[in-house]
């Protein structure tokens, strides 16, 4: 650390104006030095102000923020003292910012080559003849294939991973000293997230940059980044190398966070941290994290303890960090893992084919071939008390897999049963009965409770229309469901919007259980939520098993989710079953290519574990007309047969199958 | 939801939202200047036949055209009658008309907009291009055919009124289905197997309401627009009742002599129809909506 620090923030303090006119702190006294070459992880969960520092730190605050006190320099001068215009040359140029969501930064009108001339324009002095040559440079650079065609390409014909590659070559277009990367690949696959984060990783070390990463994400901190600070409630708790936070951190908090994300390797549920983090200004006089720490003293709830050094290489604020060693051993007790296995199957589905797009009678007349289908060939039987995990990509059909079974999109053929019993494919032809024993959870508590429905509506909805509850009763009911999921019946008269994204969930669970149901269909249903709130989901999820033998068909994307809380794992891509078994054997030796592809990109919290990049980031719109599914991106495959015939099931022992030409001992 | 009336259950009820929601609206000085406006008008169009110093026919020939004084606060016009008192009387008509052909124009087109956005498919696409079609024909126009085919009684303008304000707000009723149907929520409770009108009454309607309070302020100010302007044709109110578009109609021939006879009607029709958009935009950010997304047309 000989030279000085290209983005210094010191003491920096950012707030709003309350509604009571008071200041409401969102940042409280953050510190941070990027050195050329170095790369910082700030990681945080939800509300923690880790994209307000890397926003911050390029002279930057959100509307409604001001600064508080300290001071953000960039090489050398103060970035708040600076000119608008001296901020505009800076930013794009010295200092490249790198957004969440790149489809959405990019312009929609014009073609990819326009955007990034247009940045070489602001923030590099060559002539304009030059341009065109130094564009598809800089697209080579990112690793696009055939820079002269994605040149001439909308944003819109691009795939996610594509435009975000396209940012960042417009962020190098202005030849930026410093990269802030804003959750750059939260959104993305596992495959491309892994392909990018290797990209982002050579062209730091190529060009000497400084870059501060912003993520959620552990796994991708521990695989591009040296130090690691930690944030909690608009302060940073913990800052140390990568190896050191990751591997054994010296913070209550920090240690929390890591136990509650579900590891690859291990088949066990995480541990979720109790309680909530403050709401900005709620913190009060002592340590932020008091209140839900388990090593908490008096001196915590009192005086906040100072950034002060551990003696290992870290600086942390906790006064008891020596002993936050105890507090693992204090829980690895509280794991096991019920999965009483009864036979019969619950959910039976039989060569289940979808098609989104319908043909019209027009298509028909003109002898249009009919469409492929989305869904293909999905036959999965499952037993009463299990949990199927279906995972894929994107668009490989997990989705709307569940949409069928809920009979919200009738499939064009194939038959679905629920305890032997066939199940009518539209929700309206479903008798009460039928309904009740099949409840969905979405995604998105945000998308799926009705803003202007209280929770006692919410929960209100199921009891009136399968039990015919009302009055003294309903509430009684509604109280003690409520209560199940943990939240009390205070709850009762408040809207989704004054409810945290966790405890939206966890209506929405209640309201799904509120039916008595024998399978609950869930659709990516913590992903959208933090990870230690992810945790208790699955806490809740996994109770409600034992207690009452609930068969889950859980849908994640989340290879490590799935993991923890599934019995038997089916691998989809492109609509077509490529791989189903027993969790064990899934995640075991022998896999499909496409299992093993998704498997080693992976990210894992732990910095000496590295993703293994198997296919190529390609995104395919439609599956191939014949053979198997995943010939194109296929890392294993035969020459001559997988593009012309469907593969076969290879089975194994314990009902493990795989769809694969590739001989058995070979898988 | 009558039956939520269970012990111990505090209603989150309309009526409790309304409040929150005024007081919101109010929070904000451009809120507090349009409700202010609004109420203002609409307890003058209540009592001034009362208050105003002076009767709104009662002509006085001596006392043509004269500027302001301290007896004709904004002069009197070329049949010498008080213009203070025929401005502060001028907008009972335009309120009265439009206060019944708002509602109307809302109840049809947002019905028709629901069931549209719920119905979809080919009936949708074809009504739609009809709604189009028709609002691409200029308005007065439209109005004026219809008035002078039937007349102009105020039972032909009330519905003649309501019935082309309602058109627009068939589009923006049926965008606003078409957002809330696409959501989870009503996926939800489809899936759990409620019937079609539980889903309109509980999932549907709240959500559409507020889209559609705030367009029929807009469809309000505009009516009172087309109203006035069918007034200073000739076509609404018959003299000698006071109505802004009336008045400007009438005295805009003596305007190099004395502007006050127009300039008095115009500002009272402005600050009615500014206070009314004002109180729009407020009650959007009172509840959550996006204006600038949802009010096209």
């Amino acid at each position: 650390m000989g030279a000085p620090p290209l983005i210094s923030v010191r003491d920096l303090s950012v707030g709003f104006t309350g509604r009571t006119g008071a200041t409401v702190p969102v940042l409280r006294g953050v510190d941070m030095a990027v050195c050329r070459g170095q790369s910082l992880g700030i990681v945080g969960e939800s509300g923690s102000g880790k994209s307000t520092v890397a926003l911050a730190a390029m002279g930057y605050l959100k509307r409604g923020l001001r600064r508080l006190s300290g001071e953000v320099c960039f090489d050398g001068a103060d970035m708040f003292a600076r000119t608008r215009l001296e901020l505009e040359a800076i930013r794009g140029g010295q200092l490249g910012l790198i957004p969440q969501n790149s489809g959405q930064s990019l312009t929609p009108t014009l073609r990819i080559g326009r955007q990034i001339t247009e940045a070489l324009r602001l923030h590099c002095k060559m002539p304009e003849a030059e341009h065109e040559a130094r564009v598809l440079d800089l697209l080579a650079q990112v690793r696009l294939p055939d820079p002269e065609v994605i040149m001439r390409r909308f944003p819109h014909e691009l795939s996610g991973g594509q435009q975000q590659r396209v940012a960042i070559a417009m962020a190098l277009a202005g030849e930026p000293d410093a990269l802030l990367l804003d959750e750059p690949t939260t959104g993305l696959d596992v495959t491309t997230q892994a392909h990018i984060l290797e990209l982002l990783r050579d062209l730091a070390a190529e060009r000497n940059m400084a870059m501060v990463y912003v993520s959620h994400d552990l796994g991708v901190i521990a695989r591009v980044c040296e130090e690691v600070m930690v944030m909690y409630a608009g302060e940073v708790v913990l800052q140390g190398p990568v190896r050191q936070v990751l591997q054994d951190p010296v913070h209550p908090y920090a240690r929390g966070l890591l136990a509650s994300i579900p590891r690859l390797g291990e088949r066990h549920l995480p541990v979720a941290l109790e309680g909530r983090p403050p709401a900005p200004g709620e913190a009060g006089q002592g340590c932020a994290f008091a209140p839900r720490c388990g090593l908490a003293i008096d001196q915590c709830r009192e005086l906040a303890p100072p950034m002060a050094p551990d003696g290992a290489g870290n600086l942390v604020r906790c006064y008891r960090h020596q002993d936050v060693g105890g507090l693992d051993a204090a829980r690895q007790g509280s794991l096991p893992r019920r999965c009483d296995k009864r036979s019969g199957a619950a959910l039976d589905l039989g060569a289940v084919a979808i098609c989104y797009t319908a043909q019209g009678w027009l298509e028909r007349m003109l002898g249009h071939a009919a469409p492929v289908l989305t869904v293909e060939g999905i036959s999965i039987a499952i037993r009463q008390g299990e949990t199927v995990g279906l995972v894929g990509e994107s668009g490989s059909g997990k989705s709307t897999i569940l949409k069928t079974v809920a009979g919200l999109l009738p499939p064009v053929a194939g038959k679905i049963s629920l305890c032997d019993k066939p199940l009518p494919v539209r929700v309206e032809q479903r008798a009460p009965d039928q309904l009740r024993r099949v409840q969905l959870v979405f995604q998105n508590p945000d998308e799926s409770l009705n803003p202007r429905h209280s929770v006692a509506d919410i929960l209100a909805q199921p009891l009136r229309l399968y039990y015919g509850l009302k009055g003294a009763e309903l509430y009684q009911r509604s109280v003690e469901i409520l209560e199940t999921v943990r939240l009390g019946a205070h709850y009762m008269d408040r809207l989704p919007g004054q409810l945290s994204g966790g405890e939206k969930q966890r209506v929405a669970i209640a309201r799904a259980f509120a039916a008595e149901p024998e399978v609950v269909l869930c659709d990516e249903i913590t992903s959208a939520l933090d990870v230690s709130v992810q945790a208790a989901m699955l806490e809740l999820l996994n109770e409600f098993k034992r207690l009452k033998g609930t068969t889950y068909v859980f849908v994640s994307h989340d290879l490590a989710v799935v993991r923890a809380l599934s019995d038997r794992v089916a691998v989809l891509y492109q609509g077509r079953l490529c791989e189903i078994g027993p969790v064990e054997a899934v995640y075991g030796p022998r896999s499909h290519p496409y299992t093993e592809v998704l498997l080693n990109a992976v990210l894992e919290p732990d910095p000496d574990v590295a993703p293994k990049l198997m296919a190529a980031d390609v995104v395919e719109l439609s599956p191939p007309a014949m053979g198997c599914p995943f010939q194109r991106r296929c890392p294993r495959k035969l020459a001559d047969i997988c593009d012309q015939k469907t593969p076969p099931w290879r089975e194994f022992e314990g009902g493990h199958g795989i769809r694969c030409h590739l001989p058995p001992e070979d898988l | 939801m009558s039956d939520m009336a269970a012990p111990g259950i505090p209603r989150t009820g309309r009526l409790r939202r309304m409040g929150t929601v005024l007081r919101d609206m109010a929070a904000s000085p451009s809120g507090a200047i349009g409700l202010t406006l609004v109420v203002a008008h609409l307890v003058m169009a209540l009592i001034s036949p009362w208050i105003v110093p002076y009767d709104y026919k009662v002509m006085d020939s001596g006392m043509v055209l004269s500027g302001p004084t301290g007896a004709h606060w904004l002069g009197t016009d070329e049949f010498g009658r008080d213009i203070f008192s025929r401005v502060l009387m001028g907008g009972r008509e335009a309120l009265l008309v439009t206060g019944i052909a708002t509602p109307l124009a809302m109840l049809w087109g947002g019905m028709m907009g629901i069931l549209l956005g719920l119905a979809g498919g080919r009936l949708d696409e074809v009504m739609m291009r009809v709604v189009d079609a028709f609002l691409s024909l200029p308005w007065i126009l439209k109005l004026l055919v219809l008035v002078m085919t039937f007349g102009n009684g105020m039972m032909v303008i009330i519905p003649t009124l309501g019935f082309f304000y309602g058109i627009p707000v068939i589009r923006v009723a049926r965008a606003a289905t078409h957002d809330v149907v696409a959501r989870d929520f009503v996926s939800a409770a489809r899936a759990r197997g409620h019937g079609r009108f539980g889903i309109i009454k509980r999932e549907l309607l709240p959500n559409v309401l507020d889209t559609m309070m705030v367009e029929g302020a807009m469809r309000w100010s505009w009516m009172l627009l087309a109203f006035s302007s069918l007034s200073f044709l000739g076509f609404g109110v018959s003299p000698p009742t006071p109505d802004w578009g009336l008045m400007i109609s009438e005295s805009r021939v003596y305007m190099p002599l004395s502007p006050w006879g127009v300039l008095g009607p115009m500002v009272a029709l402005s600050s009615l129809i500014i206070g009314i958009n004002l109180s729009a935009d407020a009650l959007a950010k009172a509840m959550g909506i996006d204006r600038a997304r949802k009010a096209v047309v």
